[in-house]
């Protein structure tokens, strides 16, 4: 028998019922979860302006990109059951505030360019992390990834094609999105996580073949991504220290402010509360709609059996 | 993964199920992944709107995930090796003469 | 009767027009009052169901528009029409702007109209216009399924617990008000009746009339009194006060940088 790091280096991918060391199987659960409940509390920011989008096309792109990140909780979520949680627990969980979520979802969309922000560099930040998610070694959760990318790499696409017009349109439009560019840059960069000598997570995870690229890598990659792509479109990256760094290729960018980041992780950012409100609220409205339907297919089954 | 099949007084998420797609005509059903859904139909509502959004399907199977047997790790061995003992079974066992194609 | 119609000579053009107009108002309409539920439906399914369906209506409308605009000849967008109208120029029936309520008004509201909208469609997938047809032919299919759907809930709700029961019920006897207007007709549909151009949904009323019915009764739900008092005035612009914060909300970005381009 090989052992299970031995699987893992051997490049195997490990599934539902195989053996696994109980600390893979919480880790993942946690992971899991954590990126279930960020795709679904992610709806909320965007959602906020799917009744007010400037017009019909974008009003449709808005509306079936938040359903797609219901879907995609959905996938995650299923992939966590494997592991033994049900969803029922993991999203009590999340009401009861003790399971976290991405933090960058408790920033406020307070212009419309926000949306088209969050498509650019929130879900362009999220592709980064996804692309490698999906090699990860826990099978069904590397499946609901490959899955997810697929139907994501529109989710990027119509953000900067947004992000583009705005930024070649009217004045107003101008300035409305160089400032959500100024709000958003530095809570996406925050996305990546801790620096990797702060993560103690992201080694083991490596370890187990779930992540293959540490938290300062992702980031990097990031940053050089989407410079490039503010510079072809005419915006400014709000950092003053960044700098092109002809000899690595890549380029370089100031600190981040970690007391900010550790504050909203904390639940201090500006949106949290209102976000678990409207998730705890949703829940509370539709608990007799989800009592209903059982009810219903109890008495159906009562029924079929008695005529049988 | 049977604790969320049972139907408890309690809150639920409603039971899992297992959903497979055909995605063409003359294909066989795959699996697409899981969802919630309190009864077969809704199930099958469920399936078409969570699993077929982009057309990826013109066909849907939903299975409660409890009625699912799989085989398991252990099995491996005894389970999937005689194939290895029976290469007749495979096409590239048989070496027949080449027919050259011919114009009719 | 229309006083904004009567005034003028009806046309083919006008006629048709205001026809499409009036079927995309709803389907609009509605479809915004759905999408209010993205991100807040009773559970993860539902949710994408809900989305799915406004997605729907917002494609037909915007399908809708698109023809109106080009009948008209004016060289408008479709998001003229969608931003730049007030109030009385809406034509969509009171039912679809009333606020979502709970998912019992939601689903109650939905089996009405996609029931009515079933038969509407078989009728104009028969119509003397081919762009119609066409566009009548893909949104069929979907409209099916809405009604499918819908009815399922209302088996589920009606029959399901005792709160399930009170608040389905509750949710019909609200709306049903509302109802009667689903088959107001005036001379905008008997203009292009005559020629083929518009279905005549008084020939439906009792297929219609027998479906909810039904489903009600299987539901384990009273039918609401169809004689009693039925609201009026939807097709000529006359709207509760719900409309204008709807509107005021849709439009008011678009209408904010009136020059901007956003596509």
């Amino acid at each position: 028998m090989k052992t299970f790091q031995e699987r893992i280096d051997n490049g195997e991918t490990i599934e539902p019922k195989d053996d696994m060391p109980d600390r893979y199987r919480q880790q993942l659960i946690r992971m899991m979860s954590q990126h279930a409940h960020s795709e679904v509390v992610g709806m909320l920011p965007e959602g906020n302006w799917i009744t007010r989008a400037p017009s019909l096309r974008r009003k449709m792109i808005l509306l079936s990109k938040v359903q797609d990140e219901a879907g995609h909780g959905l996938y995650l979520y299923s992939a966590t059951e494997t592991l033994g949680a049900s969803r029922k627990e993991v999203i009590n969980q999340l009401l009861e505030g003790k399971a976290k979520y991405s933090s960058i979802f408790n920033y406020p969309t307070l212009t419309w360019a926000d949306v088209a922000v969050i498509g650019w560099l929130v879900d362009g930040a999220a592709i980064i992390n996804q692309t490698m998610l999906a090699r990860s070694s826990y099978g069904p959760y590397s499946r609901a990834m490959v899955r997810i990318c697929k139907e994501e790499s529109f989710h990027k696409k119509q953000g900067y094609e947004m992000v583009a017009t705005m930024a070649d349109g009217t004045p107003e439009q101008q300035d409305m999105i160089q400032d959500a560019v100024n709000r958003w840059w530095w809570p996406t960069l925050m996305m990546f996580g801790p620096h990797d000598e702060n993560s103690p997570n992201s080694a083991e995870l490596i370890k187990w073949g779930v992540k293959s690229k540490t938290n300062d890598e992702l980031r990097q990659s990031f940053v050089d991504r989407h410079v490039a792509e503010a510079h072809e479109v005419g915006l400014e990256i709000p950092d003053d220290d960044l700098e092109y760094n002809e000899e690595t290729g890549h380029w370089e960018f100031g600190e981040i402010d970690w007391d900010e980041f550790w504050n909203v992780v904390k639940g201090n950012g500006p949106m949290n509360k209102e976000r678990m409100k409207a998730r705890r609220e949703a829940h509370e409205n539709g608990k007799w709609v989800r009592e209903a339907a059982e009810e219903y297919a109890r008495k159906q089954k009562l029924s079929k059996e008695k005529a049988s | 993964m049977s604790k969320e099949n049972e139907n408890n007084s309690e809150d639920t998420q409603w039971p899992l199920w297992e959903v497979f797609t055909q995605p063409r005509d003359g294909k066989p059903h795959e699996h697409a992944g899981s969802l919630h859904a309190p009864d077969a139909e809704k199930a099958l509502e469920n399936a078409r709107d969570v699993y077929t959004r982009r057309k990826e399907a013109v066909n849907l199977w939903v299975v409660p995930s409890n009625q699912i047997v799989a085989s398991k790790g252990e099995d491996e061995g005894p389970f999937f090796d005689p194939a290895d003992d029976k290469p007749y079974r495979h096409p590239q066992f048989y070496s027949v003469p080449r027919v050259s194609k011919r114009r009719s | 009767m229309s006083t904004a119609t009567k005034s003028k000579e009806l046309t083919k053009q006008k006629a048709l027009f205001e026809y499409l107009v009036r079927l995309a108002d709803d389907r609009l309409i509605l479809g915004h009052r759905l999408s209010e539920w993205c991100g807040h439906g009773p559970i993860l399914e539902e949710d994408i169901a809900l989305a799915n369906i406004a997605l729907d209506y917002i494609g037909h409308a915007a399908n809708l528009y698109e023809y109106a605009v080009e009948i008209e000849g004016e060289g408008r967008h479709r998001d003229d029409l969608v931003y730049f109208r007030n109030d009385p120029e809406y034509k969509n029936l009171k039912l679809v702007e009333l606020p979502k309520g709970d998912f019992g008004f939601t689903i109650a509201r939905q089996f009405l109209f996609s029931s009515y909208s079933y038969y509407l469609y078989q009728l104009l997938s028969d119509i003397e216009d081919e762009q119609i047809r066409g566009m009548v032919e893909k949104h069929f299919k979907e409209v099916k399924y809405h009604l499918r759907h819908s009815r399922e809930w209302i088996l589920r709700l009606g029959d399901g617990t005792e709160e399930s029961h009170s608040r389905i019920q509750d949710a019909f006897n609200d709306m049903w008000t509302y109802v009667g207007e689903l088959f107001y007709q005036d001379e905008v549909d008997e203009f292009l009746q005559e020629k083929n151009l518009a279905a005549d949904t008084a020939s439906f009323k009792s297929d219609w009339k027998d479906l909810v019915t039904d489903t009600l009764e299987e539901a384990t739900l009273d039918v609401p009194d169809w004689n009693q008092f039925m609201v009026e005035g939807s097709r000529q612009g006359l709207h509760t006060e719900h409309l204008g914060h709807l509107l005021a909300e849709m439009q008011h970005l678009r209408r904010s940088y009136p020059d901007a381009d956003w596509e």
